[in-house]
């Protein structure tokens, strides 16, 4: 395979997607560099989920191309699409209840090394992950630290606390080493103090694993703080693209997006 | 990780069940033996049901087991149970592998109604099969193991062995395979299908592993019955045999590759009682019994014991 040697490691041209009389994208055309931490807004309904559903499979745009390091990955599936390094968390975390949070750490990594070849019959808990060459139960247990989650390591996901779940959710996605990931809403339904906590967290976490960020969030508090490039959609559209002082203060995304936010506070 | 004793707990059943079952009168040593052979079908069912799919329709390879068995021994002459284990099992391997294809594209009643429509149509085939003896089926030749026939007094209890041992050998590879990255998916897939895909996993080709898994345990299981009971027919593949099938699973519970034959055996004993007692209302007696094990034990037989485990643990 030829080596990709555009600075983008993401390109998705002339995107468009409709669910019957409604356009939930138009012509989408956004590039995202290596190593870029980007920072998606909108208002409900603007286009932020559909774009990241479309980027990691989960629909298929009715035109346009989603090309990732220089390979067009528009008609694949979310599973090939998560192998090859892309990977999403989720607005409501989507964890495996009846498993201990240990337990839906080696689910993922299970799979990880079932796709490398390592995890057949004869081999099971002391195959080495790869990239780290450590076992499975070790690198389950580093990620877990990572995210502070290590007192919560045998308990059922299932009564975990919705900001405990929403780390996991997050966590869960590090165990396929992603290149790009897509955090949709980290911070939903996690209380204004533990916000920026989650965060810086997620952001060490992410900043070790050398991944390109791509987060939905509606506190445009962390969106200034986290983001390098803010990419503001409305009705299904890209109404501003740029650094976060510009974007914030353009007049689009103040009369349609923050508004309210501002207003508030 | 946890404290695993399971192997030492099968390979001392296994144990237990050697030296015991050799003073079991003969009528015993049969019940058991059936019992641990539909144990090993029920422990095929089991990974199928941590990943939230009941097959009503198990009894399709428990037949095809069972024929494929008696078949060696009308075309070849084979009469060696070893043998004909592996031809049970490998037929329901080849025909599972074939429908898995189109099985693992479904989930819930569906698949367990098109499951059971298959093993209906074994059914059918084989009443209306003249060669394969129609509906009153056919004799299996007398078995024999590694060459030797047994003496009389020896051939229940040289099935009962090679039931425990086939049993035991079945139990412990598929709770290896539980604990391996695929195995580690049959829950995942019943809790949340979605992540599994986001995860890079392939639900449809774990389910698809998985079934045929199951089914050769099944197919082994028929050709165990059929050996041991030397008689095979068509009703090894009806609806009913399935139901029977479930029903034990759920007697059981899925905790344990060790649960399947406690469920399998507590079931011979309460339908032969039943039976013996109440000739005319036995299945009453059975679907108190399970009411009983669904309303105080949702979790099955087995939940009794994981609590005492976990206490001691």
């Amino acid at each position: 395979m030829a080596q990709n040697t555009s600075n983008y490691i993401l390109e998705a041209t002339g995107l468009n997607k409709s669910f019957g009389a409604v356009t939930a994208a138009k012509d989408i055309n956004i590039s995202i560099e290596r190593d870029a931490f980007v920072g998606l807004i909108g208002t409900n309904g603007a286009g932020k989920t559909t774009f990241i559903n479309m980027v990691t499979g989960y629909l298929k745009p009715d035109a346009g191309t989603i090309v990732y390091d220089g390979l067009d990955i528009t008609a694949l599936q979310p599973r090939d699409i998560t192998r090859m390094g892309i990977c999403r968390s989720f607005q409501i975390p989507q964890l495996y209840n009846s498993l201990t949070v240990f337990e839906n750490m080696m689910v993922g990594l299970g799979v990880v090394l079932h796709h490398a070849g390592r995890g057949g019959f004869f081999s099971r808990g002391e195959a080495l992950v790869p990239g780290s060459e450590k076992p499975l139960h070790v690198v389950a247990d580093e990620i877990l630290a990572r995210f502070d989650l290590s007192s919560y390591r045998g308990r059922p996901a299932q009564i975990l606390p919705g900001g405990v779940r929403k780390l996991l959710d997050i966590a869960m996605t590090m165990v396929a080493s992603p290149k790009i990931l897509l955090l949709d809403e980290p911070t939903s339904g996690v209380s204004a103090e533990e916000k920026f906590g989650i965060m810086e967290m997620v952001m060490n976490a992410v900043k070790q694993a050398g991944a390109t960020v791509l987060f939905v969030e509606h506190d445009m508090e962390v969106v200034s703080r986290f983001s390098q490039r803010v990419i503001a959609f409305y009705d299904g559209r890209v109404i501003c693209d740029a650094p976060p002082d510009v974007a914030l203060n353009d007049a689009e995304v103040q009369r349609y997006v923050i508004g309210g936010h501002r207003a508030q506070g | 990780m946890k404290d695993d004793r399971t192997t030492q707990i099968v390979l001392a059943a296994i144990a237990i069940l050697l030296v015991v079952g050799f003073f079991l009168p003969n009528w015993a040593m049969f019940l058991l033996t059936i019992a641990l052979a539909k144990g090993m079908l029920v422990l095929g069912l089991l990974p199928l049901m941590r990943t939230g799919l009941v097959s009503f329709g198990h009894a399709l390879y428990y037949c095809l087991g069972a024929y494929a068995a008696g078949g060696l021994g009308i075309a070849w002459g084979i009469s060696d149970v070893i043998l004909m284990m592996l031809a049970g099992g490998l037929a329901a391997a080849v025909v599972s592998f074939v429908l898995g294809f189109l099985l693992s594209r479904y989930r819930g009643i569906f698949f367990g109604l098109l499951s059971l429509a298959f093993s209906m149509i074994l059914y059918g085939v084989l009443v209306k099969s003249e060669s394969l003896g129609s509906t009153d089926g056919f004799n299996v030749v007398k078995f024999t193991l590694f060459g030797i026939r047994p003496d009389d007094e020896m051939v229940r209890f040289t099935m009962l062995a090679v039931a425990a041992v086939t049993c035991g050998i079945a139990a412990l590879a598929l709770h290896r395979y539980l604990g391996t990255p695929l195995g580690l998916l049959a829950p995942a897939i019943r809790d949340n299908e979605i992540r599994v895909e986001y995860m890079g996993g392939s639900a449809r080709y774990a389910i698809h592993v998985i079934y045929v898994i199951s089914a050769t345990l099944a197919g082994v299981a028929g050709a165990l019955v059929g050996a041991a009971v030397g008689h095979i027919d068509p009703e090894m593949a009806y609806w009913t045999q399935s139901g029977e099938f479930v029903f034990i699973a759920i007697l059981a519970g899925t905790g344990s590759v060790i649960a399947p034959f406690i469920g399998a055996i507590v079931f011979a004993v309460i339908h032969s009682f039943a039976f013996d007692f109440s000739p005319n209302t036995w299945q009453m007696v059975l679907g108190g019994a399970l009411f009983l094990i669904i309303v105080f034990l949702p979790n099955g037989l087995w939940s009794l014991f994981g609590r005492r485990l976990r206490a001691r643990g």
